[in-house]
């Protein structure tokens, strides 16, 4: 049985678009340097050559505006960033151009550029490093956000970004790209519902999307143990947002648990999700629905403080035994690794 | 030499500007011309003169002080009125209004209100004709505040980086809303000796003779078909009116009446007119019935407003997102 990584899927969408379009266009730092952008951009310049896969200057607000200028005339862009937090320069290209060219020339053209953003996490990426910012992205109308959590999603979704005639803000968290799935898994599905119940049990419902997905994964079979199954729902897009299946399957479990674990909780995609239920009416929950996020602080640098700064896997577990109204045994050994994807994982990028 | 007919036509665009900006002045008093409107009078010189020297498959993209830049593209007045009054009718729809004109059919690729936005927006139209090899050009218009902007060295580090056949044409009339260039740059520094440090090929050109200024665009724009590379050329140039808005505007007292009285003295328009009745290219009966077209045809654009319907909120949504 192969396998393959959520970057080496990424990887194969992007070699797969580049041939596919010839028009089509990939830039950012570190796209061909040597660790390939982690390994997501590995042969490209090679099989497409340096017009087309190029290195750029240090200069996101102007190379924003140059992939909005090149996907207006025909040359659809892929621009990528290895950290989330870069991108913050280029507020005024992603908001006042590329959201908005579509709509304030009244639909003449449209922008169609992919924004790869890549989130920290751990090994002391601190306060300007580690930055999700979904919740900024998804506020603005004309953009669309999308948050990947398997290779099979990252490898469909990339590719539906990338033919979207729309700007799209692709976010993959770096704790992800190591992540394996069976490589016959990697299909593309044009027509595949974004927002998705990927596990299906009955005593409460389970919303998450990215890294967060992996975690409730990652507690499913300590729950079993202790007879609790859940409804496991993979946002995979976040803007635009399709509440119906979270309204479905809380018809049966009345029970919900929001895990927004790499977000603030201010205006987050929880709270947003929260909202949009609690005006719906044929919802009624038997307990107050669950948010579960970061604090609302900065992240810390010191690994002493990222320890309670971060979700761990117990708090999580103790507020489930709440909804649910059962006991969950814990055993020590269910604390996460804090501050690294995997026990493999040596620092620092 | 130039050719009769482009003298006929480089005083006919500057005068329609002109013509179509009074009309606006003109009308703007009756409050349905509701959006931010930042006339060109004064300074149509540059956009008619660089407007002609481009050919249609050139490119051009500018900042909120665009009617001149739109109109010397080729783009339609009446098309512009109906923006400007906010009907669907309009170039944007009416959903952009004066800051955000476009006209694809003649490759003016749109306008944008926050400065030097649009900037690197035209370095990546450049970067596409690159990678199509065709032999054509960018030209961003900008005025003297863009250079305060990071986004300018960014975009014009890359433009010369990659060899993109880009002309920035930079409008400089000294003003930044009411502050003056030497409130906001060192005064001995000038502009294209910036740009010229970058690495562009720089030009300082004057608007005094709008057919000499038409020569040497034309020039430089042939140059930069045949050997695409990034140049830039500073016009000094000076707005009539206020910053935003249809009126004179010395009495705030930010700028001398005398600077305004001296650069009307040299107004390019006039210039242009007793130059061809001086040089005998047109008589002065000829230019009359000239300048009396152009009017008839300004008030017929304009009163086809009357034609239009109101427009739907309804039918906006959907020009969010492409479907």
């Amino acid at each position: 049985m192969t396998k393959i990584t959520y970057s080496q899927a990424i990887n194969k969408a992007l070699t797969e678009e580049m041939s596919r379009n010839k028009k089509l266009v990939c830039f950012g730092l570190g796209v061909n340097d040597s660790l390939n952008f982690f390994g997501t951009t590995k042969g490209l310049v090679k099989k497409f050559g340096s017009e087309r896969v190029f290195e750029t200057p240090t200069s996101e607000n102007a190379m924003t505006g140059i992939g909005v200028g090149m996907s207006l005339n025909n040359n659809p862009c892929v621009m990528m960033h290895q950290r989330l937090d870069f991108f913050l320069l280029a507020m005024d290209q992603l908001v006042n151009s590329a959201a908005k060219w579509h709509y304030m020339f009244g639909g003449k053209n449209s922008v169609p550029i992919t924004i790869r953003l890549v989130v920290g996490k751990g090994w002391g990426q601190g306060p300007t490093h580690s930055q999700s910012l979904q919740s900024w992205f998804a506020h603005i109308p004309g953009l669309k956000v999308v948050m990947p959590s398997f290779p099979s999603d990252a490898y469909n979704l990339l590719k539906k970004s990338i033919r979207d005639p729309n700007p799209v803000i692709f976010i993959e968290h770096r704790w992800l790209h190591n992540i394996e799935q069976e490589t016959k898994k990697i299909k593309y599905k044009n027509k595949q519902n974004l927002t998705e119940l990927i596990s299906k049990g009955k005593d409460f419902t389970a919303v998450s999307y990215s890294l967060s997905t992996i975690e409730m994964l990652s507690i499913k079979n300590v729950l079993k143990i202790n007879k609790i199954s859940f409804d496991l729902i993979d946002l995979k897009s976040i803007k635009p947002l399709d509440i119906s299946v979270i309204k479905n399957s809380l018809k049966r479990t009345k029970r919900l648990l929001v895990l927004d674990s790499i977000s603030h909780p201010f205006c987050s995609i929880g709270s947003e999700i929260l909202s949009q239920l609690y005006r719906e009416k044929n919802i009624k929950l038997i307990k107050p629905p669950l948010l579960k996020t970061l604090p609302d602080i900065p992240t810390p640098t010191s690994t002493f403080y990222t320890r309670d700064f971060y979700i761990k896997k117990n708090d999580i577990l103790n507020d489930i035994s709440k909804l649910v109204g059962k006991k969950i045994k814990l055993k020590n050994s269910d604390t996460i690794l804090h501050d690294v994807p995997d026990s493999n994982f040596k620092g620092p990028f | 030499m130039i050719k009769k007919n482009f003298f006929k036509k480089i005083y006919e665009i500057q005068k329609k500007i002109r013509v179509v900006e009074e009309k606006i002045a003109s009308q703007y008093s009756k409050n349905k011309m509701r959006c931010p409107t930042h006339l060109s009078i004064g300074q149509e010189a540059v956009a008619a003169s660089s407007g002609l020297a481009l050919q249609k498959n050139d490119i051009s993209i500018s900042y909120h002080r665009s009617h001149a830049h739109f109109l010397a593209k080729g783009g339609s007045s009446k098309k512009l009125f109906a923006e400007l009054h906010g009907f669907e009718e309009g170039c944007s729809k009416g959903i952009g209004g004066s800051m955000h004109l476009v006209d694809l059919k003649n490759n003016f690729y749109g306008s944008t209100a926050i400065v030097s936005n649009s900037i690197p927006i035209g370095v990546g139209l450049a970067y596409s004709l690159k990678l199509a090899k065709k032999k054509n050009l960018v030209c961003i218009y900008i005025g003297d505040a863009a250079v305060e902007e990071g986004v300018f060295f960014e975009s014009i580090n890359f433009s010369i980086l990659k060899k993109l056949p880009v002309i920035f044409i930079c409008e400089n009339n000294f003003y930044s809303v009411y502050t003056h260039i030497k409130d906001r740059q060192p005064e001995k520094r000038k502009i294209y000796k910036l740009a010229s440090a970058m690495g562009a090929t720089s030009h300082l050109f004057t608007q005094d003779n709008p057919f000499k200024l038409f020569k040497k665009f034309d020039e430089l724009f042939k140059k930069i078909r045949k050997n695409p590379k990034t140049h830039f050329v500073e016009v000094e140039t000076y707005r009539y009116l206020e910053h935003c808005g249809p009126n004179d505007d010395t009495l705030l007292g930010y700028r001398k009446l005398q600077d305004v009285k001296k650069w009307k003295k040299k107004d390019p328009i006039d210039f242009s007119k007793k130059y061809l009745i001086k040089n005998k290219i047109f008589k002065i009966s000829q230019i009359n019935n000239l300048d009396k077209k152009i009017t008839n045809f300004v008030d017929k654009d304009f009163n086809y407003l009357n034609k239009l319907k109101k427009p739907q909120f309804k039918n906006i949504s959907k020009l969010v997102y492409k479907r």
